[in-house]
């Protein structure tokens, strides 16, 4: 870009077209997005349903301290944040690792079926997946448990063991998600040049060194994205999955500050408060999203989002 | 990829069964949730008390309810609006996202990054529900089967996702495009467009599953039955029926003649929200399980 605004104007002009080109999305984002945004001000409001969101009294930073100074916060935190962790380092790689298997399975019926069947957990609703859990882990009818006593061991009590609830619910959650999320991997796999893949089976490879040498490389850019977008999400360990499989007897591994904000349910200033504590959460999730772009940035600046 | 089968030394043998293999027994773990439901769904209520894991419905099956989720005419209103919305926001989503991924993928393009980042924004950032109430209000959609659609015309997600996709195909292609004397349009539409069926298959997926899914969006701006969408319909049924089930003992239960519980229903439902995917899904498979991008690297 040459410096200076006529410069900048002459660039304009030159890139009219695609201007033109992304200008539905460009007016999606500013009417739907940017207009709606002046909603964040609630976060410090007690918002009033007669006085309407301009009128609702300022409140300053009340939210926010009521959520800091709660003495579960640290706890909630950390539960929040292990899970998210847990959930990124080992449910982050099973999308891609299913894709490539599935990439590679030989036969091509067997292989659409099993990709069809891979994302049917994503719909089935958690209520019903997680009854299915607490059976499976149940001391008493559960076939893990069956295992063990098999084995000569003590039926554990899983589901109310604080030590074992973030196992289960990141186990639970890749579970579910796996498959719907190696769709995307697989629509970037097969867009991969077969004829690269054609010459480097000639020049010796092994399935595996051509996993690593090119699939992998190749669909980097997407892995990177994804990756960037979801440790923006890191506060939000998942209530649905927590909320369903926890109780109170692992509250302190497994409560996590959505869940504690649903319970505590302040009925008064509900909305305002879930309000603050949402843009705590993203505000938080942002700036790790920042640091990590700046991160990629400097590894390859072609990956990173801006 | 079925050239494979030429190149195989041991390890690679190894690796296809160790693949297969493993893939079996994952398959029976995804399946197994699904299949699970699908049992429920037949049961007769006697059998159908939630914790009751069988691999085949025990004493008979019953299509009750099935029957209560579709005995109304308002479900097949429901599946009307549900596939206009459907189909309506796919097109519109899958073509504004396409050209404005691409528009991102100019890396000369004045702005860039500060457009990314404001979209990215966007992501993190929203007013919150009665902003956007608001706006859709004075826009004058409530009531409208489009206020299920403009509003969620696109989103962050999968433009960037999108723009990284369309990024990755080798500028060669565009290049021996403009030597051969294509213009701006031709290069995305008739060039670049089919190299990206992948992604636009992914993101017509995804939109329409969320449509299909959606029931809060149509809870809050269009409230009149015959604008209903199917989750919403649904839904209503499942508090119907566990009003019904208020003051019910179990015995009276089987006593009565009602040979549907609320497990049984909700069991049910999924089956016949999440039927029509499965059914879907099959015509969309075949633009990322094939290579798409054959002599790419030639031009």
């Amino acid at each position: 870009m040459t410096g200076g605004t006529r410069g900048i104007l002459k660039s304009i002009y030159a890139y009219r077209f695609y201007y033109l080109l992304g200008l539905p999305m460009i007016i999606y984002f500013l009417l739907f997005h940017y207009v709606p945004m002046y909603g964040v001000v609630l976060a410090f409001k007690d918002y009033s349903f007669r006085l309407g969101i301009l009128r609702s009294p300022w409140v300053g930073l009340k939210h926010f301290r009521l959520l800091f100074e709660s003495y579960k916060f640290y706890q909630l935190l950390a539960n929040t944040l292990l899970i998210s962790t847990y959930r990124l380092v080992f449910g982050f790689p099973v999308p891609i690792i299913l894709a490539i298997m599935t990439n590679d399975l030989l036969n091509n019926r067997y292989k659409k079926f099993f990709q069809t069947i891979s994302y049917l957990p994503h719909f089935i609703s958690w209520v019903i997946l997680s009854g299915i859990i607490i059976e499976i882990l149940s001391p008493s009818r559960g076939i893990i448990n069956a295992v063990i006593s098999a084995l000569g061991g003590e039926p554990i009590y899983f589901m109310t063991i604080p030590k074992y609830f973030r196992g289960i619910v990141t186990v639970a959650t890749i579970w579910q998600s796996c498959g719907w999320g190696s769709i995307v991997y697989l629509a970037a796999i097969s867009s991969i040049d077969v004829e690269q893949i054609e010459a480097a089976y000639v020049d010796g490879a092994t399935r595996l060194q051509i996993i690593f040498a090119i699939t992998l490389p190749s669909i980097s850019s997407v892995i990177v994205v994804i990756l960037l977008l979801t440790v923006g999400r890191i506060l939000d360990a998942g209530f649905e999955q927590v909320f369903n499989l926890y109780n109170p007897m692992v509250y302190r591994t497994g409560d996590i500050i959505d869940t504690y904000v649903y319970r505590v349910g302040i009925i008064d200033m509900r909305y305002s408060f879930s309000t603050a504590v949402g843009l705590f959460k993203n505000a938080i999730g942002f700036t790790l999203l920042v640091l990590a772009n700046l991160l990629v940035k400097r590894i390859d600046s072609d990956k990173s989002l801006w | 990829m079925r050239l494979n089968r030429k190149y195989r030394s041991w390890s690679d043998r190894l690796f296809d069964i160790f693949n297969f293999s493993l893939s079996l027994f994952l398959a029976i773990v995804f399946i197994y949730p699904f299949w699970q439901t699908l049992v429920t769904s037949v049961s007769l209520p006697a059998y159908a008390n939630g914790l009751n894991y069988r691999l085949f419905p025990r004493g008979g099956a019953t299509l009750a309810a099935y029957g209560e989720v579709l005995k109304n005419r308002t479900v097949f209103i429901a599946y009307g609006n549900t596939l206009y919305r459907a189909a309506f926001g796919t097109v519109i989503t899958v073509i504004i996202t396409y050209c404005g991924a691409y528009m991102l993928t100019k890396k000369r393009l004045p702005f860039r990054n500060t457009i990314t980042f404001l979209i990215v924004f966007t992501m993190f950032f929203n007013g919150g529900l009665i902003p956007r109430y608001v706006l859709v209000s004075s826009l004058g959609l409530i009531g409208s089967r489009w206020a299920l659609i403009l509003p969620v015309a696109t989103s962050a997600w999968n433009v960037i996702i999108a723009r990284n996709f369309i990024a990755a195909i080798p500028t060669s292609m565009e290049e021996s495009a403009i030597i051969d004397g294509a213009k701006p349009f031709q290069v995305v539409f008739q060039i670049i467009m089919p190299l990206s069926l992948p992604i636009l298959a992914v993101l017509a997926l995804w939109t329409a599953v969320n449509h299909w899914n959606a029931w809060f969006d149509a809870l809050i701006y269009v409230r009149s039955t015959s604008k209903i969408v199917l989750q919403l319909y649904l839904r209503r049924i499942l508090i119907d029926i566990d009003n019904q089930e208020v003051g019910f003992y179990d015995n009276v239960m089987l006593l009565t003649k009602s040979y549907t519980t609320p497990e049984t229903v909700k069991a049910a439902t999924i089956v016949v929200s999440t039927l029509p995917i499965i059914c879907f899904y099959p015509f969309l498979q075949r633009y990322f399980v094939k290579g798409v991008m054959v002599g790419a690297l030639k031009g």
